[in-house]
Formats: C-alpha cells, structure tokens, sequence
C-alpha cells in the first residue's frame, strides 16, 4: 500500500481536517507538557474507576461527537440548500451521511446517557460505585477506542459510505471496496463491547447495592429507566455483535453471509440489524424519558404522577421493543400478514408511551412550575416529541408507508423522536446534574437563549422536511434538480441546522462562561431536589459519595428527610469505607483493542493478532491480580465533612 | 462496596461468602443471558441459510452421526465432571477439585480434537468458510462454540494455577464456580447445535 | 475459617443430583438421535419432539448442574434466562418467519 492510499488526499475539506487534528494533539501535548499535567492525566483520568470520573470523560466524548456529527450535518445541509450545488460530490456526501448517523447514535446518544447514568445512578440508589468499578472502566475506554477509531477513517484509509444501517449488498467488497466499511464493523464492535459490560453493570448495580430502605417501587425513576435499558442492552447488544461479525467475515474471510454470491441472503442483514435497531432506539429514549420525569417532578415541586404506571409502561415498552423490527423494512415485502404483525405491534407502543405523557402532564397540573433552563428543555420535548410520535404512528401503517419510506418523511420523524426526545434530554439532563459535577451551576441566561435558539433552530430545520418528503424527495440524495419544487423547503431547512449549529457554540461558551463567572454551590442540593443524588456531602461529593449512607423510607427519599429534618449527621456512624482501587489495565487493554481492530481494518492480520494478544496478556494478568481495594479511614472522611462545612 | 466486606454468610457454600463473590456470580448469569442472546442469532442465521448450499456440497452427504455423537458424549460427561468438582469443592476438598476439573479439561480437549478433525474432513471434501451461505453459518455457529470451549480450557487451568498458588479461598471459589457455569453452558449450546445443526440436518433428508 | 453447617452435613452424602442430571442427559441425547432416525414418524412431528427434548436437557443442566435457584439471587438469575429464552425464541423464529413467509 502506497501512502497516499493510506492517507486520504485530494481534497481541501479533509486537508483542512487533517491540519485541524495536528494541530490539537500538538496544542494538547504541549500544553500537558508545559504544566507537567502527564502524571496527573494518568492517576486521576487515564487509571480512574469512579464512576463520576468515568461519566465525566463520557459526557466530553460525547460532546465532542456531537461536534463532529453537527459539522457533518451542517456541511450535508450546506450542499442541499440549493439545487445542483457542486460543494460535495456523491461519494463525500455519501460519506458524510454515514458518519453523521453513526455517530449521532452510537457515539453521540448513547454515551451522553450512559454518562449521566454514571454519575447519577450510584447517587440516586445510596452507593459509593458501581457494582464492578474496574469492568465500568473497561467499558469507557473500549467505548472511546471504538470511536476513535471509527473517527480517524475520514483521515486515514477512507470513511465508510454505505449509510449508518450499512444494507448488503451496498457494503460489500464489491459495491464499497476499501477500508471504509471495515472501519465501521470494527469501531461499532470495540464500542459494543463497552456497552455491554455497562448493561451488566447496571443491572446488578441498581439490584444489588440500593441504600437500606430503597424497595424497587422506591427507586428514583431515572434508576429504573436505567435498569430498564440495561436490559434492553444486554439482549439487544449481542445482536449487533453477531451481524457485525458475520459482515466482517464476509468482507475478509469470503464468506456468504450477506452476499449476493454463494445463495447469501442480502436482506437477513436487514433483518438482524433491526433486530438489535429497535431495540437500540429505546435504549437511547427511555433513560430520556427518566430524565425528564426526574426534572418535571423536582421543578413542578410535586411527585411524580402515575409512579407506577411510569414504571410499568417502561417495562411494557421494553418487552414490546423486541417485537417490531420488521417495521424499519415493510417494503422487503414478506407479505400481508407478517406485515400486518408488525403494524400492530408498533402501534401497541404508543399507549404505554401515552401514558407517560399524560404523566407529565398531570405532574404539571397544580404545581408550582419553575421555569428553570432543564424545565425548558423539558417541556420542549412534549410538544416535538408527540410531533415525532404521531408521524411515526403514520409510519407504522404497514400500506402506508410505501409511500413513506425512503423519503424525508422519515427523516423528519425520527429527527423529532431522537432529536426532540435524546437531544433534548441530554441537554436538560447535562443543566441540571452540572452543578454535581462541577460544583456551580450553568448560566441559566445563557442556557435559555441556547434553548429558544435550538428549538427553534430544530423546528425550522425538520418541519420543512415532512413537506418535502411528502413532496417525494427522497432520503441520501447528494442533489436534486430546480424543477423537483425542493429549493424553498430545502433552503429553510439549512438555515434551521445552522440556528441548531449556533446554539451549540452557545452551549459550549455557556461552559466556559460559568467556568469563570458564576458563583460555586455550596449546599449541593442547589434545584431544592427530591432524590438522593443531592444528598451527598459537599456540592461535589467526595469519591466515595457518602460519607454515612442514607436511609430510605419512601418515593423521593431526600425530599423526605429535609421535610422531616433528619440531616444531621451522627459522627459516630462513621465507619472505614472499602473504596476500590485505580487501574491502568482498562485503558491498555483498549489500546490493544484498537491496535486489533486498525488492523483488521486493513487486512493487516499479523497487526489484528498482536493486539488480540495483547488483550489476552491483559486479561490474564488481571486474574491473577489479587487486589482486594483500600479502607478510607474515618479520620479521612471527618478531615473531608469539616473541610465542607467551612 | 461499602462496609459489605465484613459482613460474613455463615452457612453458605464459600464461592458465595464475600460480597464480591456473590455479585460477580449474579453478573455471570446475566452476562450468559447476553450469551444466549449472542447463540440465538447465530442460530437465526443458520436456520435461514439452510438448505443454501448454491450447487455445492450437502450436509447430508457430509454430516457422519458417529463422530458428532462421540463429541457429544464428551461434552456431556465434561459437563457431569464439571458438576462433581463443584460438589468436591463444597465439601472443602482440593484433590478432589484438581482431580475432577483435570478430567473435564481433558475431555473438552477431546471435544474440541474431534470438532477440529471433523472441520478438516469437511474442508477436504469441498466445504470451507467460502463454499456457500450454508457451510458459511455452519462453520461459524460451530466455531463459535468451539473457540468458546478453546477459550474455557484456557481459563479453567488459569484458575487452577491460582488455586494451586492461593488454596480455597472465598475469592479463587467463586472463580471456580463461575468458570464452572460457563462451562456448563457450553453443554447447553452444544446440544442445540445437536439438535438443530445435526439431528435436524439428517431428519430433512429422510423426510 | 469454619466450614459453614451446610458443607458438613453434605460430607458423606453422594452427589445424587448430579448423577440424576448426567443419566437424564444421555438418556434424552440418545431418545432423542432414536427418534430421529427409527420412528418413522412424521418429520414436523419429530422435530418438535427432539426440541422439546433439547430444551428438556437445557433445563436439567440449569437445575442439576449449575445451581440456578440457589442463594436470594436464585430469582434474579432464572428471570435472567428465562426473558433470555424468550428473546431467542422471537430471534430465531421470528427470523425464520420473516426471512420465509411470502418467498414459498
């Protein structure tokens, strides 16, 4: 292979991005170098396994992906704002339309919630960590190896272009030759690795280390919608794995899989890839749909409406998600009646998810609603999200959506479930647990003109494209001619994703801005919150949380005990706390991960062997480690309390 | 976590005495629910392709009962030795252990050099990875078995090691019991590849 | 560390269970290879048989072998397989299904 095979050359944009990501690693050395910051990013960051650390470093990741999937989508936006433009060709476009989905979802979405479950799940159920700190360790690195890798392909070797649902046959070796597409298999195993472990994780967490007192139906509601997606991923998540690995072998092994060859089946890929799709779709939803519960509830100043229904339907959605997949493909035509079955299964979601916005609306009713920049978000996402709901109970008409699909219609629907519903959550959610993490809040001046923007942004953006659908364009065109009629729609949607655009660099300057102005939380429970994760000591609570662990006697147990005065603390009730200990491993055993998968990616077999090695080496040695953690002494934690109080 | 440490479980089998041990058993489980849900979709898969052999050879001409019944009766008499080193190590009795895990690794090993043969049978006779979508499924729903038994060999004697290094001790049981669900589970892979992969094969070219 | 009660009342007694679950688990293998190939029955018929026989098998080495009702956990672990036996199901068959209906 010559080098500029290896590297990708010839055009502008990406020579731009090469500069770009030189000169960020150097400014990143550099500045580490400079302040002798190497050790402190390897004890505290690179070796961590406590679970507010490791959600930090999610929630950056993700952060920066959403960057990188909103200049994708920007760029799509700017080609398509008029007719025959000529600023993408169709493979750039192509490119950039599969990198966007996939990272939106896989790297964007996912660990954005799976962040903010780490710092707040241990903290809502009354524990110090989670119930394996090293595998969650494990979990973030493989996840951010993942998406490194899958990220470097636009710079080295060439992005993948076959869509982020990557159908067969158009990914096969013949029809998408190069390393593009084995750069999606392998980013998406290494990451689904990662998720995985974190579903395990979770599960076992929130069954097995609740504070006394905390019964299942005493749960916050984001520890169940947690729970309930944890499950979703460990049943879901092996699906990917395999469908993955059968795309793997056939494109370097010659198997028949997918094939059009060898009687290969091109639409099993679809089938598998929705079998674990759906499921995926609520694994990015319901944790949403806890947040806004646990922000609706605290800034309505009442419980939540219909706990339990909440929590039923939760369950309800997660057994009937495993059940519709086939909608993603009614068009394959496999006939009246399996079509028929699948209508009816998707349209069953909508009751359960009716419920639940009936719940937040009868939440609302009588309280006395603070219209703080969560509870903006909050309320946002009702009114899009039944936008996005009601489309998509239109899509499920099996009849129907032959006329739907492929087009814009689509686009604009699950635009407004995931952007309306994820985005949105991510973004209250991030507001309102900031103070947690960082010890003040965000500015809530700054983060309700980024609201207006963003909403307003999104709006113009997608209603347009429902239109536009309608009118029969259809999805993943690069261009389209001036008689189509799509230019006035076309146009108003692109000038919708930059207002989307701006309010993200007003996010991002909303961090900077609080960083340096706004004044630091002191009591730690700055919303006035009605869950545990407010109860901790100090603003930031310190790395084993608790220093006593609280007891819980019903439904919102913080708010419970301010009402009933018990915060005093006895001294006396503290004992030495078992804390487990840092590890290097999680993140080595990544970088092999990567090592194997680059690779792989390019058929370099002796490199994909090295750094399977180098993975079983890990793994080895950490089982014949014999580490039993440390005590933090009850000296430690008084010198901590009286450090807080003053 | 916390002050669980110290707590003791009198009365249960050591494997669950710390609180480490117990919830890494509990995760286990759920981690071979994922399992199951890996197998399913190798299984989905096999089931579609079946009966793709697009001109090429057929399992019925390949397939031979009485290799895949041997390996069978390995498999399963690994999976009762397995079972008995767990009762052995209840009993607080570490020959026993060695003894009866030795035994399992050894008939897995046996499983896994007559799989090998048989693959190589196939290959000779003009069925490989290549061949067509349906020796495509099967080699890798049976590879995928077999490279987890691989996989279990190595880790039962790397948990030996360390019981030969650190004795009994709550935390190198719940190894043991843990490697020991594995294993078992792989039995129950195998006779559902038993069952559908070859029982099934055979039935349809008789039906 | 003292041996827990449980280990020694168990000292002298035979590994019943086991042997019951590793007869039962020839026994099936063997009625089930019968079936196949000797019954003369029905081919629809005989592959329900031998599944049942499978699953029959799958759920001896759960409850033999490896102890799944054992210690407070016990349901926590059956629910686990339990909802992962339903989620194979619908993969596998619903695969099938899929992957078939409109194509004979």
């Amino acid at each position: 292979m010559k080098w500029d095979e290896f590297f990708v050359t010839g055009d502008p944009l990406i020579y731009g991005a090469d500069v770009a990501i030189a000169v960020t690693v150097l400014a990143i050395v550099s500045v580490l170098t400079y302040f002798k910051r190497w050790g402190w990013l390897w004890r505290e960051w690179l070796t961590t396994v406590d679970h507010k650390k490791i959600g930090i470093m999610y929630l950056i990741s993700a952060i920066l992906m959403l960057f990188r999937g909103g200049v994708d989508a920007l760029i799509m936006r700017t080609q398509l704002a008029v007719p025959n433009a000529g600023f993408l060709n169709s493979q750039h476009y192509n490119e950039i339309f599969t990198t966007h989905g996939t990272i939106m979802i896989i790297f964007m979405a996912m660990p954005f919630l799976i962040g903010l479950m780490n710092v707040v799940v241990p903290l809502q159920i009354g524990a110090r960590d989670v119930a394996y700190p090293y595998l969650n360790a494990v979990s973030f690195w493989t996840f951010f190896m993942g998406a490194m890798l899958f990220n470097i392909s636009f710079v080295i070797g060439g992005s993948p272009s076959a869509g982020w649902t990557s159908y067969m046959p158009l990914a096969s070796n013949e029809l998408s030759p190069g390393p593009g597409q084995n750069y999606y298999l392998l980013g998406l195993q290494i990451s689904g690795i990662g998720t995985l472990l974190t579903g395990i994780n979770f599960i076992v967490t929130i069954l097995k280390m609740r504070a006394p007192g905390m019964t299942l139906l005493r749960m916050p509601i984001f520890t169940w919608s947690t729970l309930v997606t944890s499950i979703i991923i460990v049943f879901a998540f092996p699906i990917l794995t395999v469908a993955l690995a059968l795309m793997t072998f056939d494109r370097l092994f010659g198997s028949h899989f997918f094939t059009l060859s060898g009687e290969g089946l091109d639409m099993l890929w679809a089938n598998l890839f929705w079998l674990w799709g759906h499921p995926e779709v609520y694994i990015v939803i319901l944790p949403a749909f806890g947040i806004f519960s646990e922000i609706i509830s605290t800034f309505s100043r009442k419980t939540l409406f219909g706990y339990k229904a909440m929590v039923y339907s939760m369950i309800i959605i997660a057994a009937l998600s495993f059940l519709v997949w086939v909608h993603h493909f009614f068009t394959m035509g496999t006939g009246a009646l399996v079509n028929s079955v699948f209508s009816i299964t998707t349209m069953a979601i909508g009751i359960p998810t009716g419920v639940k916005i009936f719940n937040w609306l009868f939440t609302m009713y009588k309280g006395r609603i603070q219209f703080t920049t969560p509870m903006l978000w909050s309320l946002g996402f009702i009114v899009n999200f039944v936008i996005g709901g009601v489309t998509g109970v239109m899509l499920a008409m099996a009849a129907a959506d032959y006329q739907y699909h492929n087009t814009y219609f689509l686009v604009a629907h699950f635009h407004y479930v995931l952007i309306a519903g994820t985005v949105f959550a991510c973004f209250a959610g991030f507001h309102y647990w900031y103070p947690k993490m960082f010890g003040h809040k965000l500015n809530e001046k700054i983060g309700k003109w980024c609201f207006w923007l963003f909403m307003i942004g999104f709006n113009v953006c997608f209603m347009p494209m429902y239109f536009l659908g309608l009118a029969g364009m259809p999805r993943r065109i690069y261009t389209y001619d001036p008689e189509s009629g799509w230019f006035s729609l076309n146009f108003v949607a692109t000038i919708g994703a930059f207002l989307m655009g701006a309010a993200f660099i007003l996010l991002v300057y909303n961090i900077y801005y609080s960083i340096r102005r706004q004044k630091p939380e002191v009591s730690g429970d700055p919303w006035d919150g009605r869950t545990l994760e407010w109860a901790t000591d100090g603003a930031i609570p310190p790395h084993y949380n608790f220093a006593v662990i609280p007891k819980v006697t019903g439904l919102d147990a913080f708010w419970r005990l301010k009402k009933e005065k018990q915060r005093e603390r006895i001294d006396d009730a503290i004992l030495p706390i078992h804390m487990p200990s840092h590890s290097g491993k999680p993140f080595m055993m990544s970088v092999f991960f990567f090592i194997s998968g680059f690779g792989l990616v390019f058929e370099w077999f002796w490199m994909g062997i090295v750094g399977a090695v180098g993975v079983l080496v890990i793994m080895i040695l950490r089982s014949l480690e014999c580490d039993k953690g440390y005590y933090v002494s009850v000296e430690e934690i008084k010198r901590d309390l009286s450090s807080i109080k003053q | 976590m916390g002050n669980a440490h110290q707590q003791t479980h009198e009365g249960l089998p050591l494997e669950y005495r710390s609180e480490t041990g117990k919830l890494n058993i509990l995760g286990f489980w759920i981690f071979l629910g994922a399992e199951i849900a890996l197998f399913s979709t190798l299984f989905a898969t096999y089931m579609v392709l079946t009966g793709r052999t697009a001109g090429g050879p057929t399992p019925q001409e390949l397939f031979e009962m009485k290799g895949v019944l041997t390996q069978t009766f390995l498999l399963l008499t690994s999976s009762f030795t397995c079972g008995l080193a767990i009762h052995q190590m209840r009993l607080g009795n570490l020959k026993g252990i060695y003894v009866w895990l030795g035994l399992t690794l050894a008939l897995g090993a046996g499983f896994l050099g007559f799989e090998i043969y048989e693959f190589m049978q196939y290959v000779h006779e003009g069925a490989t990875i290549g061949t067509s979508a349906f020796w495509s499924a099967f080699f890798v729903l049976a590879g995928t078995h077999g490279v987890h038994v691989a996989f279990g060999i190595g880790w039962i004697g790397l948990i030996m090691l360390q019981l030969a290094k650190r004795g009994l001790t709550p935390e190198t049981s719940a190894k043991v019991f843990i490697s020991s669900l594995y294993w078992h589970f792989l039995d129950v892979v195998w006779i559902f590849i038993f069952t559908s992969v070859y029982l099934s094969g055979m039935v349809m070219s008789h039906g | 560390m003292a041996k827990p009660q449980a280990a020694v009342q168990n000292k002298r007694t035979f590994p019943f269970k086991h042997f019951v679950g590793y007869l039962f688990s020839i026994v099936l293998t063997l009625l089930a290879v019968w079936v196949a190939f000797e019954s003369e029955l029905p081919a629809k018929v005989i592959m329900n048989v031998i599944y049942i026989f499978a699953f029959l098998q799958a759920a001896l080495q759960l409850l033999m072998f490896m102890h799944i009702t054992e210690t407070s956990n016990g349901r926590i672990q059956t629910g686990t397989i339990l909802f992962a036996v339903f989620i194979a199901i619908t993969v596998a068959a619903g695969s099938v299904w899929v992957m078939s209906a409109g194509h004979s």
